[in-house]
């Protein structure tokens, strides 16, 4: 089959869909894959780079009739003319809010796979494109408000005084939000962070944020996307908005709820109150942004010179690395659609990943597919199962223990009474050794455990002494085996000190 | 000369040398509880030993100046002929020996130490008798000294026989094998009121008898314990040999034979209860035996999901960004003979400035602290080399983990699934750190049978195939 790389039609666009990296990846899996003249020039991906990969560069007509068309935004009317009827293409799509492109899809008779909804699932990871490319915009929002801001982020002590470090937070902790904290937290900010879902702290806290807590009653999300709050959770929340970003220097917000527009976090009356020279970054400007001033791919400035900006572009202004990522999760998800290597396409319905991309499929509207459960959170739905398991055993009565010394104690003072004063002095030595060698022992190294058995080993020779002892006497069998005995136990004793030696030998430190 | 043998002083002055070897073998042990003292206390342990035999060789010379013994040239010619056979041939084995073949030889030494005391137990019986002498404590004292011996003599060979792969590791399922177990013991003490009766040449007959059915019970008990609980065994088996030693000291009324061979026995008791602690399992349970199988799935088959893979050569790119490594080796190290390449990857990357640090659980390999030594051997500072409550905390921190060769000791299972058969046993918590790599021969269960939920983590990758060639490919890799 013949995979087609268009350039992309959108004004503006930066992206391509595939490197000549991840082209070389496609046709590795058997397709053949054509690129059009000048598709990656704006992602610095030129021609001739594809050409040196193998890849051909040709004209819009041949890429437009292949039986996989692959690009980053969603065809156009125009473009879906352009394609063939029973070919598949794969593009960005957000079929939740785009009625209109599916039923055109499905009147052409064309396969819409949209990379767009990948199911959050472990398995698919690999093919997210909004992870991959929530990373890079999460990134490059924290470089865009470095330069808008007329400070350092990191703080200094330096002959020319104190520099403060910035002050970052960051609303929503997800792919985006996460890698913001990251990058903010590298260049030396400190940063704080918020999100709805308190079980994402743990993620927050480990990219060195801190994390902020509302004091309220809050959900643990099934499906890896916030939900909207209830009224009293709202206004806590939004005080602690206000506060939060009146203290910072530079505030990004990453805050969507899927298939809704963007919440309003921060109100006019809020950003009013920021200090002069703070800057906004509105990640979810796209959506209507989470920010009341925010006006979509552009650069706002207020009266007391508060920057927000609000720019929906912030993955393609990395295009190179853009394109790389979205590239390999296309590979990704080619490899699992094309099971036998062979340049075939196969639509295995059953595939939940496949069926939550799928769109249409010849002429059938197949939008939207069946709910698939997952969390950040899994240990939260489980402890519904732990009580089932066994009560925790109880402890043992601590009494039963004093009982069986007491009466250990006794019988031991029975048996002494009836014993020759002989044998009590031995069982006084043995009961002594047997303590000594207990606390000696007892906080031995790990590390030296081998060691320690085959010194142990060495010694529990001394049973030699008993045959060295028994080899005089004048009968012979007694005389043999006692032979015997000193044989055997002199290869424990030298073998056993000189072993123990050889490995001490070897520890060595630094 | 024999002034000085028949001297009334001698006895003290023996007994004196007794006093000291004693207390440098408690300072023996004690020494091998830290690196920075382990070879003194090794040379105390010597020292002792040397002081111990001399004044025990005047002791036998000073027994050939009384009654029915053999001329003293004889006896010390013979003495020390069978020491010179027996050092000689232990020496050879002291320095033939590869580290990966520690648990054999230590297994192997235990049984010379079984083997001594059941034929030191038989003498002092004979002599005693030849001297019309009968005595319950001492009878009952051979018989328990006879009785602990034989035990350790068979269970130590069939250990030796199981580490050396002489013998399947898998556990010896009789049934009604405690029963077994039980009537061996009962069996035993009727008979050891029979010896004790009977003051004739026919005490023989129980005391031969209790042998067989000791030797039978040490076989028994250890072919019903599998491969990998083999720690525990190996420590119970030395705590036994300790034991063994001492019931001789009774029988002989040796207090050096006493002091040593509690010493031995009390401080192997410690060792295979720590064992049992690091697997959270009862002693007893162990020592029954039977845990564990080859392959078989056992505890609920769940569906984990699909595990990664990643090759030798993205291994290397992954360690060579990373800042912090943490490498836990099981026994599957040691099979694969892969601590020497491990040792130098470890090398390369503090080179580069990596901070390389192995985390090792109590029971990884085949012998308590095995692991430690295969890496020491293979020249690893022994301060990179940490214990597990050492390394736990502080997975979150680091970048990649290795596991090689380890499967049962990184089970999530153990914390996670209260089902699980390892359910409880504390594990080395690798699956917090950021990217774990699992090098394995194939996706086959460990020694406990159990399923490891560890593969299917989203931040683990399998690297496939025998760990020392993929380590070495890693190594080239790494430049």
């Amino acid at each position: 089959m013949r995979i087609g790389i268009p350039r992309e039609s959108r004004q503006g666009e930066t992206l391509v869909a595939a490197t000549p990296t991840t082209a070389g990846q496609l046709q590795a899996l058997g397709y053949e894959v054509v690129v059009e003249r000048g598709a990656g020039t704006a992602a610095a991906q030129p021609d001739d780079a594809f050409e040196a990969a193998g890849i051909r560069v040709t004209d819009a007509e041949e890429v437009w009739s292949s039986d996989v068309v692959v690009k980053v935004d969603a065809p156009t009317p125009d473009e879906i003319w352009r394609l063939r009827a029973g070919s598949t293409v794969v593009s960005l799509m957000a079929p939740a809010r785009s009625p209109k492109l599916i039923e055109q899809l499905q009147a052409q008779r064309v396969t819409g796979l949209a990379m767009d909804a990948v199911p959050r699932i472990s398995r698919a990871q690999a093919m997210d494109v909004l992870s991959s490319m929530a990373n890079v915009a999460g990134y490059r929002a924290v470089v865009e408000a470095a330069h808008a801001f007329g400070r350092q982020f990191t703080g200094q002590v330096t002959a020319a005084g104190k520099v403060p470090p910035a002050r970052v937070f960051v609303v929503g902790a997800g792919v985006a939000g996460l890698a913001a904290i990251g990058a903010a937290g590298s260049m030396g900010a400190i940063v704080r962070a918020f999100d709805v879902r308190p079980e994402v702290a743990e993620q927050v806290e480990s990219m060195g944020a801190e994390f902020v807590t509302v004091e309220m009653e809050q959900e643990v999300s099934s499906d890896g996307y916030a939900k909207e709050m209830t009224a009293d959770q709202e206004a806590a929340t939004a005080a602690m908005y206000d506060e939060e970003a009146r203290n910072a220097d530079i505030v990004i917000t990453t805050a969507l709820i899927p298939g809704r527009p963007a919440p309003r976090l921060i109100t006019a009356d809020t950003v009013a109150a920021m200090r002069t020279g703070s800057v906004i970054v509105d990640m979810a400007a796209a959506n209507g942004g989470n920010v009341e001033l925010t006006r979509a791919d552009e650069e706002v400035v207020t009266d007391n010179l508060v920057t927000i900006l609000g720019y929906t572009d912030l993955a393609g202004r990395l295009a190179a690395q853009t394109s790389q990522l979205y590239g390999t999760n296309v590979v990704n998800l080619l490899k699992l659609m094309t099971p036998g290597k062979d340049g075939e396409l196969v639509l295995d319905l059953d595939d939940v990943v496949v069926r939550g991309i799928t769109v249409t499929r010849d002429g059938e509207t197949m939008w939207p597919p069946p709910p698939v459960q997952v969390s950040a959170a899994p240990v939260a739905a489980e402890p519904a199962a732990v009580p089932v398991a066994q009560e925790p055993p109880k402890p043992p009565d601590p009494r039963r223990k004093w009982y069986a010394a007491g009466l250990a104690a006794v019988l031991f003072a029975l048996v002494a009474a009836y014993s020759p004063p002989d044998f009590l002095g031995h069982f006084t030595v043995f009961a002594l050794a047997v303590f000594v060698g207990y606390y000696v022992i007892s906080n031995v190294a790990h590390a030296l455990h081998t060691p320690l058995m085959s010194e142990t080993n060495a010694i529990s020779g001394i049973i030699l002494v008993g045959g060295i002892l028994q080899v005089g006497s004048d009968n012979t069998v007694v005389t043999v085996l006692a032979l015997i005995a000193v044989l055997v136990a002199s290869i424990n004793i030298f073998g056993g000190f000189l072993v123990t030696l050889r490995m001490l030998e070897m520890f060595r430190k630094d | 000369m024999s002034d000085f043998l028949t001297s009334e002083r001698l006895p003290g002055l023996i007994q004196a040398a007794y006093i000291i070897a004693g207390i440098l073998f408690i300072g023996a042990l004690a020494g091998l509880s830290k690196h920075e003292t382990a070879k003194r206390g090794n040379l105390f342990g010597m020292a002792g030993m040397g002081l111990a035999l001399l004044a025990t060789l005047v002791l036998a010379a000073r027994n050939s100046q009384y009654g029915d013994q053999r001329p003293l040239g004889v006896t010390l010619a013979l003495i020390l002929v069978a020491m010179l056979v027996g050092g000689s041939i232990g020496a050879w084995r002291a320095r033939t020996v590869e580290m990966t073949g520690m648990p054999e030889l230590v297994a192997m030494l235990h049984s010379f130490v079984g083997l001594a005391a059941v034929l030191v137990g038989y003498n002092s019986w004979i002599e005693l008798h030849d001297l019309g002498g009968s005595d319950t404590v001492h009878d009952v004292e051979v018989f328990v000294g006879v009785f602990i011996g034989a035990v350790t003599f068979t269970g130590s060979i069939v250990a030796w026989a199981k580490l050396s792969g002489r013998m399947t590791s898998s556990p010896l399922m009789l049934p009604g094998r405690h029963l077994l177990n039980l009537a061996i013991l009962v069996a035993s003490t009727a008979l050891a009121v029979w010896f004790v009766a009977d003051d004739g040449d026919t005490a023989l007959v129980p005391l031969l008898v209790m042998t067989a059915l000791a030797l039978v019970l040490g076989f028994h008990l250890v072919a019903a314990i599998g491969g990998g609980d083999m720690p525990v065994v190996v420590s119970m088996l030395n705590s036994y040999s300790g034991w063994a030693a001492a019931a001789a000291g009774f029988m002989l009324s040796n207090d050096l034979l006493i002091i040593t061979g509690s010493l031995v026995g009390s401080s192997g008791a410690i060792l295979s209860y720590i064992m049992c602690t690091a697997m959270n399992r009862s002693f007893v349970s162990v020592i029954a035996g039977g845990f564990g199988s080859d392959g078989a799935l056992s505890g609920e088959a769940r569906d984990y999901g699909e595990h990664r893979e990643i090759t030798a050569d993205e291994t290397a790119e992954l360690l060579a960004d990373a800042k912090s490594v943490m490498i836990t080796p099981g026994y599957g190290m040691a099979v694969a003979q892969a601590q020497y390449p491990v040792a130098e990857m470890t090398k390369k990357l503090r080179e580069r400035g990596v901070e390389v640090r192995f985390g090792i659980h109590p029971v990884a390999g085949r012998l308590p602290g095995h692991m430690n030594v295969l890496l020491a051997e293979a020249r690893v500072p022994y301060d990179i080399v940490l214990e597990m409550d050492e390394v736990n905390g502080d997975f979150a921190h680091t970048d990649v983990v290795l596991v090689i060769g380890a499967n049962d000791t990184v089970n999530p299972a153990a914390l996670e699934e209260p089902g699980s058969p390892i359910a409880g046993m504390p594990v080395l918590e690798v699956w917090h750190a950021k990217e774990v790599v699992v090098f394995k021969r194939s996706m086959a269960t460990g020694y406990a049978g159990v399923q490891n939920p560890l593969f299917f983590k989203e931040n683990s990758r399998m690297l496939f195939g025998d760990a020392k060639e993929r380590v070495d490919d890693i190594v080239r890799a790494l430049g």
